[in-house]
């Protein structure tokens, strides 16, 4: 059985953790032939024959392929989708907006951000928010699947895969790319960070989110906020961590002036350690937190910053 | 032009969810239903493209239970024109999958013609985020979807989306697919009276058989468990506990 998957590319560069988790899980579906698409991706494709479990890559280099556009991405997959009973990406945007495209022409039932493989055919996945895992079995000849990555480790490094090249198919000239929108850090990604300090709607403001930025730098954490942070203007949609926002995994946790509604919780409950900093006692985080304290996050964050030099 | 809104019923987004203890779901039965929270945008955004003369009409259609009547009529009551309900489900606890969705929408857009369908990103109960995507495949449509912004000029539309790395633009030829991500805009509340009058709007109601789709599950569910429970926690005293408690455990 051999399974086609769609490497994460950016701008010509392989979004390794992302790619190395849905290495893992695909290799429990069979022989893993790894996908690498874009304007440039053979760079990507290089590095993709290096993930363990990888037996083959495709590099497909077109400049319809470039910033990862959904109608040309998706014609590419399903012209190569002969010969895989397995389609799958890891669950990043990117691939949410292409999957269930590719899942639609090919007459397939999409499984969306699956947390767990049982067997071929039968996958878990959260469905409310993260309050209940439900088990599907898929009936479909071909399955396509993204990956929720946080519940996946990354496939460790020292394969050696065969690379080839196939070409683009047609571009259905449908959209084209207008501009990106990315704020440079050097913090750690979000998503792969082994620690994340979030903010809420109770830093309030942009100015005092520099609070959560100081203790996230001396922890060498990731930022994260709520949709109330976010709507709010404090901070950048793609630090949002929930349901509808990014869902991360990392050993610490720590939600600053966040209430922790049950949205919040979804992207952040399967943490290891969780701290939550709340003034209020009765706010629904210190449910899931590991170790709580009820204080004022304006008095508390720099007091915390300053003991963990 | 058109526009087309599919909206779904689903459990309200402040219900705490309940598991069936025997693991064949969720209890819907007797729990509050509303507007998908995204739904509410997209139907926002289409009566504000009316209110600027880019839209002529605004088309809510909702697939599953009768009850859906109810989401429509709250479209309505926010100011969509006209409705469809197409019944595809007897019992409230099933719900139809995106693909089927999808290709009954595929029939509605037929016949309606409209030049664009504004979706919601992913429905909050099931979180598939699939089903505008599959429509667009289906009728060989662009797509832009999670969009934050959305500017429509002539043939073609200028649309933002919320991407994992920030924010990204794209063009994308009308007629076109959105699905819409949360900071579209703020949807409005229906007003008492637009609520008498919604009442007296068009509601057409059809079957999926009117359109010859097959709703029959592609995926089947084997169990529905509640997720593994956190182990309780601790309340500390103050930073420093806090700060010992994080070396203790190797967190820091
Ligand atoms: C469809 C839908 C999708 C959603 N998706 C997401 C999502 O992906 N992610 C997400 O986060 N939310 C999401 N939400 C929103 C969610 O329901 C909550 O509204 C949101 O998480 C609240 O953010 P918050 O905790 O920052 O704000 P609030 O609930 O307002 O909480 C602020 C907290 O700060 C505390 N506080 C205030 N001042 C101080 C102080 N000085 N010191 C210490 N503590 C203080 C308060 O006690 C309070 O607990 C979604 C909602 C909907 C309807
Ligand atoms: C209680 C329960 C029982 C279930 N039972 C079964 C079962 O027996 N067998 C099975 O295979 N699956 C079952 N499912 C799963 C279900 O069929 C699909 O997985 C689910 O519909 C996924 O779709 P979504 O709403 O998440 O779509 P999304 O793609 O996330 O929805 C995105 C958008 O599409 C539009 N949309 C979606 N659905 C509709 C609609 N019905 N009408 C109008 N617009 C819509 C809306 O604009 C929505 O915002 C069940 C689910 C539940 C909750």
């Amino acid at each position: 059985m051999a399974v086609l998957l769609l490497a994460e590319v950016t701008n010509g560069e392989l979004g390794l953790d992302a790619t190395a988790k849905a290495v893992t899980a695909a290799k429990q579906l069979g022989d893993v032939t790894v996908l690498a698409a874009g304007a440039s991706a053979a760079a990507a494709g290089d590095a993709a024959a290096k993930i363990d479990g990888v037996s083959k890559v495709l590099v497909a280099e077109d400049a319809s392929l470039g910033h990862r556009l959904a109608e040309a991405t998706a014609a590419l997959i399903v012209s190569l989708a002969d010969g895989y009973e397995h389609i799958v990406a890891p669950a990043t945007t990117d691939a949410k907006n292409v999957m269930p495209r590719v899942a639609a022409l090919l007459d397939s039932m999409i499984i969306s951000d699956a947390s767990g493989v049982v067997d071929g055919s039968t996958f878990e996945r959260p469905i409310y928010a993260g309050n209940a895992v439900q088990t599907v079995k898929s009936n479909d000849a071909k399955k396509v699947i993204t990956i929720r990555t946080s519940t996946f480790d990354a496939a460790g490094e020292g394969g050696s895969a065969s690379v080839e090249t196939v070409s683009a198919a047609a571009d259905p000239g449908l959209s084209s790319w207008v501009e990106d929108k990315v704020a440079e850090s050097d913090r750690p990604e979000l998503t792969s960070a082994g620690v994340v300090v979030s903010g809420g709607r109770g830093v309030g403001s942009e100015d005092d989110f520099k609070l959560i930025e100081t203790l996230a730098d001396k922890l060498g954490a990731a930022v994260g906020a709520s949709r109330a942070a976010v709507d709010s203007g404090y901070a950048p949609n793609d630090w949002q961590v929930g349901q509808t926002g990014k869902v991360v995994a990392p050993d610490l946790y720590v939600a600053v002036g966040i209430s922790g509604a049950i949205q919040h919780l979804a992207g952040m409950k399967d943490s290891k350690i969780i701290v939550a900093i709340n003034k209020d006692e009765e706010a629904p985080i210190f449910q899931v937190a590991d170790f709580g304290l009820v204080a004022d996050l304006f008095q508390a964050v720099p007091e915390l910053t300053e003991k963990l030099g | 032009m058109k526009v087309l809104v599919p909206v779904k019923r689903v459990i309200d987004y402040n219900v705490k969810v309940r598991v069936k203890a025997d693991g064949s779901g969720v209890d819907l039965a007797n729990v509050k239903m509303s507007m998908n929270p995204f739904d509410e945008i997209a139907v926002e955004e289409a009566i504000r493209l009316k209110e600027a003369g880019k839209a002529d009409e605004v088309v809510a259609v909702s697939i599953g239970v009768k009850q859906a009547q109810e989401t429509l009529r709250t479209a309505l009551a926010m100011g969509a024109d006209r409705a469809i309900l197409v019944i595809a489900a007897d019992d409230v606890h099933q719900d139809i999958e995106p693909l089927a969705v999808a290709k009954i929408l595929a029939k509605v857009v037929e016949e309606e013609q409209p030049g664009i369908v504004l979706a919601g990103k992913q429905s909050i109960d099931n979180d598939m985020n699939a089903t505008g995507q599959m429509l667009s495949a289906l009728l060989g449509w662009s797509q832009g979807t999670f969009a934050s912004e959305l500017d429509i000029d002539g043939d073609s539309a200028k649309i933002t989306r919320e991407v994992d790395g920030g924010l990204q633009t794209i063009s994308v030829k009308m007629p076109t697919i959105v699905t819409v991500d949360l900071r579209l805009n703020e949807p409005r509340y229906a007003s008492l009276p637009n609520i008498m009058k919604a009442k007296k709007k068009p509601l057409d109601e059809k079957t999926a058989a009117d359109y010859g789709v097959d709703v029959t599950p592609r995926l089947e569910i084997v169990k529905t468990e509640e997720p593994a429970a956190r182990a309780a926690g601790i309340i500390v005293g103050s930073v420093d506990e806090l700060v010992e408690k994080l070396k203790e455990a190797g967190a820091v």
